[in-house]
C-alpha cells in the first residue's frame, strides 16, 4: 500500500520536465528585387520526433497540427506537398524564387508502399485536404492526375522510388484567397497571434503581384546517424509586393508599409525566430535601418548571398520602442541582376478551333555549360496530342531527347503525360513543339463559363543547374588558393524547378440551348412529314366537275334570259 | 366507288390510331419509365409502428433462512410479468419481466438475492465475486458492481407469512431494482427522443435526454490543452499516461457499444469568448453560468474538425487562464462556486478551468514550468465522459445503495443499461430513416430506385427485425450488433447519391420536350376519330329516321 501511494503521489510532484520532442522555427527572408519590387518569403518549420506509421498510435499532438497528423497516419502518406499560388512568378524580372510553385493549386503526394489501392486513397485524401484548406481540391480526379516517372522524386528520406506510389495533380484554375490563408495560418502553433505570423494580414498579402502559400510534409533524419526519422512540416508563404501598386512608386519599404504591422515579439514556442535581409548588393543600392551587426552568408540557388540577420528571440532587436519596423531604402536604381540561368515559357500557336500547337521554350543562359533538364507536361485529354509531331530543336538543329516517357490519354479517364530529358546547349533556346487537336466535349462537360477557355497546367522543368559560383573566376580571392582548383561538388550545381505559364485554350463551344432546339426542330419535321402522310392516307378523294369559265357562265346567263338551253 | 373511298380513309385513320395506341404508347412508356426496384413496403409499415418488447430475466435467490424449505420447494420456476407502456401514441413498448426463481438456473442477467436481516445489524455477505455490506438501517436494497442486487426484508415479513404474501411484498421492490439496473421510463423516452414530442412541462427531462451523444458506431475523443499565455506558462501534461490510466479502462469496458479513438492536442493563444469579471470580494475572476454558452464558439474554430473520420467528436478542454486573468472560477446560477471548476456542453464536450497561480511561488520568473495534476483533471473529464456517453446514474429511489464503481469506472449493469438504450435508439433511428425513405420514394415517382438501394433497404429491414427479436429474447449484444447494422444500411440507402439523379427533372421540362411531337401527331388522330364517331352517329340517326 505504501509503495502504491508513493507511486500515486510521485507524478504530480517530482516528475522531471519532459524534454519536448518537437521543435518549431520561424523565418522571414526579404529580398529586394532589381525591378524595385520586394520579395518576402516566410518559412515555418515544425519538426516532430515521431513515427506515424507505427500502428497509427500517434495521437498526442503538441506543436504539430492534429488535422495534418491524422491525414498522414490515416492515408499512409510518406510525403505531401501542396501549394496555392495566385499570380505568376516572373523569373526574368525577379530571379529564381526560393520555393517555386505553379499558378493555381498543386498537389503531389508519395504514399507508403503499404498502400494497396493508391487511387482510392488519393481520391479520399484530396477530398479531406480540400476540407482542411477550403480549396477545390475535390476537383482532382483521374482526368488531371498523373504519375510522373522522373520529375518528382521524394525530398525526404526513404528509398522507395516506385512511381506507382506517387500522384501529381494541378488545378491551374484555382483562385487563392483569404479563405485559403485562414486555415493555413491555423496550422501554426502560435496562429497569427505572435511571432512572424502577425505580419500575415490578408488584405495586404493579397494586394500583391504574387502570392504563394504551401505546406510540405516529409520524413527527415533525426540526427546525423539517421537511425530514426522525424517528421518535418514546412509551411511557406511567398509574396512579392509591387513597386507601383503597393509601394506608391517610391523605392522605400518597411515592414509596416508591406504588412501594415510591426513586430513586437517572437513566437514564444519557437526555438529560433529570425529575419534575413538579402544585402548582397548593399551598400551600393540600398540602406537598411535599424542596422544590424549580424551577418550571415549562405549559398542560395548557386549564388553566394550575404544576409543581415535580425534575431527576434533577443530582446535588444526590438530596441527601446519595443517594436521592430525594418526599413529598406533604395539609393539608386542602377545595377543589373544576375540573369537566371534557366528559364522557360510556353504558348499555344495556331488558328481556328480544330488544331493547334503547343510551344515550350527553354532558355539556357549559361555562357559555356550545357546541362540536362527534365520536362514534364500534363495535358488534359480534350487536347489530343499528335505525339508524332513532337519536335525538339535547339539552335536550329534537332535535339534528340535522351529519355522520353509518354503516356497517351484516355478520353474522360486520364490526361496525356509527357516527360523527357533534354540536353540544353549553352546559351541557347530549346523549343519543344507538339500539335494537338481539340476534342468535342459532351454538353454537360463544359465549365459554367466555357467561352473563357480551358486551362492546361504549367509544364514543370526540373534540373540541376551549374552554379554561378563555379562560373565566377574571382571567387578565388575569398578562399585559399589550394581549395579552389577543382569545383566542389556541393557548390557546382544546384536543383531548380521552373514552372511555365499555364495555357488557356479555347475549345469549340456549342450553343447550350441546342438540345431543346434540336428536339423542337426534329419534332416539327416529323410532325410535318407525318401530317402530310396522314392526310394522304385518310383523305377521301372524289372527282369534281370542273366549274365552267367566266365567259361560259355569262353566256349561260344571257341564254337563260333568252330562254335558250345553256351550253 | 365514292363510299368505298370514304370507308378506306376511315379505316386508315382507325388503323393509325390503333398503331399509335398499341405500339407507340407502350413503347414511349417503356423507354421513359424510371427504374424502381421492389421495396418491402409492407414490412416497413409493420416496423413503423415500432412495437418493441424488451425483456430482462431476473433470478431471485432466497438466502438461507428467508424462506422455509417447504416454501422454497413451492416457489414457481418462472413467472412472467408484463408491463405495457405507450410513449406518444403509436409506439407501444412492452416490458416483459421474466422472474426465474431457481437457484440452479444459470442466470442470464440479473440476480436478486433476498435476505432476511434483523433491522439493526450490519451484514457482510459475499458471493464469489462481490462483497456486500449492508451497514445501515435505512438501506433496504444494495446494488452491486456486477449484475447483482441485494434485497433486505424486515422481520415483519419473516414471521408467519405465506409465500404468496412474501412474493407480493417482493414484487414492487424487484421492479424498482430493475428500473434502476435495466431501464426506466425516462431512459426509453430519452432513447426515443427523435420520435417523441415532448410535452413542455418536463423541461428537466428534456435537458437530461439531450445531454448524451446520439448513438453512433464510433466516437472520437479529443483532449485539448488550451494555453492562452505561452509566454507565462510552460505547461506539461502527461496526457498519454493519464489516458492509459483513467480513460482507457472505461473505454475498453465500453467497447461493445462503440469504437473509440483518443487523441490530444495543445492549442496556444486560444481565448475564451467572454471576458471574465473581476470579483473583488474573492480577488478572483469569475465566469457566470449564463455566459458559459458563449465560451465555446471562438475556441471551437481552433479545435479543428476531425479529418480522418466522420464520427462525432467529444471535446474535452483544459483551459489554463493567462497570468493576468488568474485565478478564474466558474460561478453557478445561484452565485455559488462550482467545486470542480468545470462545465459541460450537451452533445459537445466539457471544459475545465485549471488555475495555476498556486504554482507561481513568491517571485515568479516567467515562463513558469507547470506540471498539470492529471488525476484531478481526469476525474472531472471522466465524470463528464460518463454523462456525455449516456451512462448517467439516475438518482436511486430512497432506501437504495449503489456500489461505487471500481477501477473501470463502469458497473456491469450500467453497461447493460447503455446497451439497452443504445439498441432501442438505434432501432428507432433506423426505423425512422427507413420509413421516411419509403415515404419519400412513394411520394416522388421520379426517383430511380436501383437494385443496390433495394438491397440496402431490405438488409436494413432484416437487421431491424433481427434486432427487435433479439431485444425480445434479451440478448443485448446481438441486439446492439443488429441495430448498428440496420443503422448503417438504412443511412447508406437514404444518402445514396443515385436517388438524386432525376429528382430535379421537373414536369414542365418534360412537357416542353413532348409537346412539339405529341401535339401535331395527336390532333389529327383525335379529330378524325371524332369525325368518324359523329358520322357513325349521324348514319344511325338517318337509319332510324328511315325506319320511322
Amino acid at each position: 500500500h505504501y509503495a502504491a501511494a508513493q507511486k500515486q503521489a510521485e507524478p504530480a510532484v517530482l516528475q522531471p520536465t519532459p524534454q519536448p520532442k518537437d521543435d518549431f522555427q520561424e523565418e522571414l527572408v526579404v529580398r529586394p528585387l532589381h525591378s524595385g519590387d520586394i520579395y518576402a518569403s516566410f518559412q515555418f518549420r515544425t519538426l516532430w520526433e515521431t513515427d506515424f506509421m507505427r500502428g497509427n498510435k500517434v495521437s498526442h499532438y503538441r506543436l504539430f497540427p492534429k488535422s495534418l497528423g491524422q491525414v498522414i497516419s490515416k492515408f499512409s502518406v510518406r510525403e505531401l506537398h501542396i501549394s496555392f499560388t495566385q499570380g505568376y512568378w516572373r523569373t526574368m524580372q525577379w530571379g529564381q524564387p526560393y520555393l517555386p510553385s505553379p499558378p493555381g493549386a498543386e498537389l503531389w503526394v508519395w504514399f507508403q508502399d503499404s498502400v494497396t489501392d493508391v487511387d482510392a486513397t488519393w481520391k479520399e485524401l484530396t477530398n479531406v485536404l480540400s476540407g482542411i484548406f477550403c480549396a477545390s481540391l475535390n476537383f482532382i480526379d483521374s482526368t488531371n492526375t498523373v504519375q510522373p516517372s522522373a520529375s518528382f522524386k521524394p525530398l525526404g528520406i526513404g528509398n522507395v522510388t516506385d512511381h506507382r506510389f506517387l500522384r501529381y495533380a494541378t488545378l491551374p484554375r484555382e483562385i487563392v484567397c483569404t479563405e485559403n490563408l485562414t486555415p493555413w495560418k491555423k496550422l501554426l502553433p502560435c496562429g497569427s497571434k505572435a511571432g512572424l505570423a502577425v505580419l500575415l494580414k490578408s488584405e495586404k498579402l493579397f494586394h500583391s503581384s504574387f502570392h504563394s502559400q504551401a505546406v510540405h510534409i516529409r520524413p527527415v533524419c533525426q540526427d546525423w546517424q539517421c537511425k530514426t526519422t522525424s517528421w518535418e512540416l514546412r509551411q511557406t508563404l511567398n509574396v512579392v509586393f509591387d513597386l507601383h501598386n503597393s509601394g506608391q512608386g517610391k523605392r522605400e519599404w518597411s515592414l509596416f508599409k508591406m504588412f501594415s504591422r510591426t513586430l513586437t515579439e517572437a513566437c514564444p514556442l519557437a526555438s529560433s525566430s529570425k529575419i534575413y535581409i538579402d544585402i548582397t548588393d548593399n551598400p551600393e543600392q540600398f540602406e537598411l535601418s535599424p542596422a544590424t551587426s549580424l551577418l550571415s552568408q549562405a549559398m542560395v540557388l548557386g549564388d553566394r548571398r550575404t544576409f543581415s540577420v535580425y534575431d527576434l528571440t533577443q530582446q535588444d532587436t526590438f530596441g527601446s520602442v519595443r517594436s521592430l519596423n525594418l526599413l529598406i531604402r533604395w539609393k539608386s536604381t542602377e545595377g543589373d541582376m544576375l540573369r537566371p540561368l534557366l528559364h522557360a515559357e510556353r504558348y499555344v500557336a495556331g488558328y481556328g478551333l480544330q488544331t493547334g500547337e503547343i510551344h515550350t521554350l527553354m532558355y539556357n543562359h549559361h555562357p559555356y555549360r550545357s546541362f540536362p533538364v527534365l520536362l514534364l507536361d500534363s495535358v488534359p485529354w480534350y487536347l489530343r496530342l499528335y505525339i508524332h509531331t513532337l519536335t525538339v530543336t535547339s539552335k536550329g538543329k534537332d535535339n534528340k531527347p535522351s529519355y522520353i516517357h509518354y503516356q497517351p490519354s484516355k478520353d474522360r479517364v486520364r490526361p496525356h503525360l509527357l516527360e523527357m530529358l533534354v540536353q540544353l546547349p549553352p546559351n541557347s533556346v530549346t523549343e519543344v513543339t507538339v500539335q494537338f487537336e481539340r476534342a468535342l466535349l459532351k454538353w454537360t462537360e463544359y465549365t459554367p463559363d466555357p467561352n473563357h477557355g480551358f486551362y492546361v497546367g504549367s509544364s514543370v522543368i526540373s534540373s540541376l543547374v551549374p552554379s554561378t559560383v563555379a562560373m565566377d573566376t574571382n571567387s578565388t580571392r575569398e578562399r585559399p588558393l589550394f581549395s579552389s582548383f577543382f569545383p566542389c561538388k556541393e557548390e557546382s550545381s544546384y536543383f531548380v524547378r521552373v514552372y511555365t505559364e499555364p495555357l488557356l485554350v479555347n475549345l469549340p463551344t456549342p450553343d447550350f440551348s441546342m438540345p431543346y432546339n434540336v428536339i423542337c426542330l426534329t419534332c416539327t419535321v416529323v410532325a410535318v412529314g407525318y401530317g402530310s402522310l396522314y392526310n394522304l392516307l385518310t383523305r377521301s378523294f372524289q372527282i369534281e366537275e370542273p366549274s365552267p369559265g367566266l365567259a361560259k357562265r355569262i353566256a349561260n346567263v344571257i341564254r337563260k334570259m333568252r330562254g335558250v338551253p345553256p351550253l | 366507288m365514292f363510299l368505298s373511298e370514304r370507308r378506306r380513309g376511315q379505316l386508315a385513320a382507325l388503323s393509325i390510331a390503333a398503331v399509335v395506341i398499341i405500339v407507340g404508347v407502350p413503347l414511349w412508356w417503356r423507354t421513359t419509365e424510371t427504374y424502381r426496384a421492389w421495396l418491402p413496403v409492407s414490412q416497413i409499415k409493420e416496423l413503423a409502428k415500432l412495437q418493441l418488447q424488451l425483456s430482462a430475466d431476473v433470478e431471485v435467490v432466497f438466502a438461507r433462512g428467508t424462506v422455509t424449505p417447504e416454501q422454497q420447494k413451492k416457489v414457481p420456476l418462472t413467472q412472467t410479468q408484463e408491463e405495457e407502456r405507450a410513449i406518444d401514441g403509436d409506439l407501444i413498448i412492452l416490458f416483459l419481466i421474466l422472474l426465474i426463481r431457481n437457484t440452479k438456473l444459470e442466470s442470464k442477467f440479473f440476480s436478486c438475492h433476498v435476505l432476511f436481516l434483523p433491522e439493526d445489524t450490519a451484514l457482510r455477505y459475499s458471493t464469489q465475486a462481490d462483497l456486500y455490506l449492508l451497514a445501515f438501517q435505512d438501506v433496504n436494497v444494495y446494488i452491486g458492481q456486477r449484475r447483482t442486487a441485494l434485497l433486505r426484508i424486515g422481520p415483519q415479513m419473516r414471521v408467519g407469512k405465506t409465500l404468496e404474501q412474501l412474493l407480493a411484498h417482493l414484487e414492487p421492490r424487484i421492479k424498482q431494482v430493475l428500473q434502476v439496473m435495466s431501464f426506466s421510463h425516462n431512459d426509453i423516452t430519452a432513447a426515443l427522443s427523435d420520435r417523441v414530442r415532448f410535452s413542455p412541462d418536463n423541461k428537466e427531462s428534456i435537458a437530461d435526454s439531450m445531454r448524451a451523444f446520439k448513438s453512433s458506431p464510433g466516437y472520437e475523443i479529443t483532449f485539448s490543452l488550451l494555453n492562452p499565455d505561452p509566454k507565462s506558462h510552460r505547461l506539461h501534461w502527461d496526457i498519454e499516461g493519464a489516458v492509459q490510466t483513467y480513460i482507457q479502462p472505461l473505454l475498453t469496458k465500453l467497447s461493445p457499444v462503440a469504437n473509440f479513438s483518443i487523441d490530444s492536442q495543445t492549442l496556444y493563444y486560444t481565448m475564451l469568448g467572454v471576458n471574465p469579471r473581476f470579483d473583488t470580494s474573492r480577488s478572483a475572476y469569475t465566469l457566470n453560468a449564463d455566459s458559459l454558452a458563449h465560451v465555446i464558439n471562438p475556441v471551437e474554430a481552433r479545435l479543428g474538425s476531425n479529418a480522418a473520420s466522420s464520427n462525432p467528436v467529444l471535446n474535452f478542454l483544459l483551459y489554463v487562464p493567462d497570468a493576468q486573468h488568474s485565478p478564474l472560477y466558474i460561478q453557478g446560477r445561484k452565485k455559488q462556486e462550482v467545486p470542480s471548476n468545470a462545465f459541460h456542453s450537451p452533445r459537445w464536450g466539457g471544459i475545465m478551468v485549471y488555475n495555476v497561480n498556486g504554482f507561481y511561488g513568491s517571485e515568479p520568473e516567467f515562463p513558469v514550468d507547470i506540471n498539470i495534476d492529471m488525476a484531478k483533471v481526469m476525474g472531472v473529464f471522466l465524470a463528464q465522459l460518463r454523462l456525455l456517453l449516456g451512462v448517467q446514474s439516475s438518482t436511486p429511489p430512497p432506501g437504495f445503495l449503489v456500489a461505487r464503481c471500481g477501477s473501470t469506472g463502469l458497473a456491469d449493469w450500467e453497461l447493460d443499461r447503455l446497451m439497452w438504450s443504445r439498441s432501442v435508439e438505434n432501432v428507432a433511428t433506423a426505423t425512422t430513416t427507413i420509413t421516411s425513405l419509403a415515404q419519400l420514394l412513394d411520394q416522388i415517382g421520379n426517383i430511380v430506385i436501383n437494385d443496390n438501394i433495394a438491397q440496402q433497404v431490405s438488409s436494413a429491414v432484416t437487421s431491424l427485425q433481427l434486432a427487435v427479436a433479439e431485444l425480445e429474447a434479451g440478448n443485448l449484444g446481438f441486439a446492439l450488433q443488429y441495430s448498428k447494422e440496420a443503422i448503417l444500411a438504412s443511412e447508406k440507402a437514404f444518402f445514396d447519391p443515385s436517388l438524386l439523379h432525376l429528382l430535379y427533372f421537373p414536369d414542365d421540362q418534360k412537357f416542353a420536350i413532348y409537346i412539339p411531337l405529341f401535339l401535331p401527331m395527336c390532333v389529327p388522330i383525335l379529330l378524325s376519330l371524332l369525325k368518324i364517331v359523329s358520322e357513325a352517329r349521324q348514319r344511325r340517326r338517318e337509319k332510324q329516321a328511315k325506319k320511322d
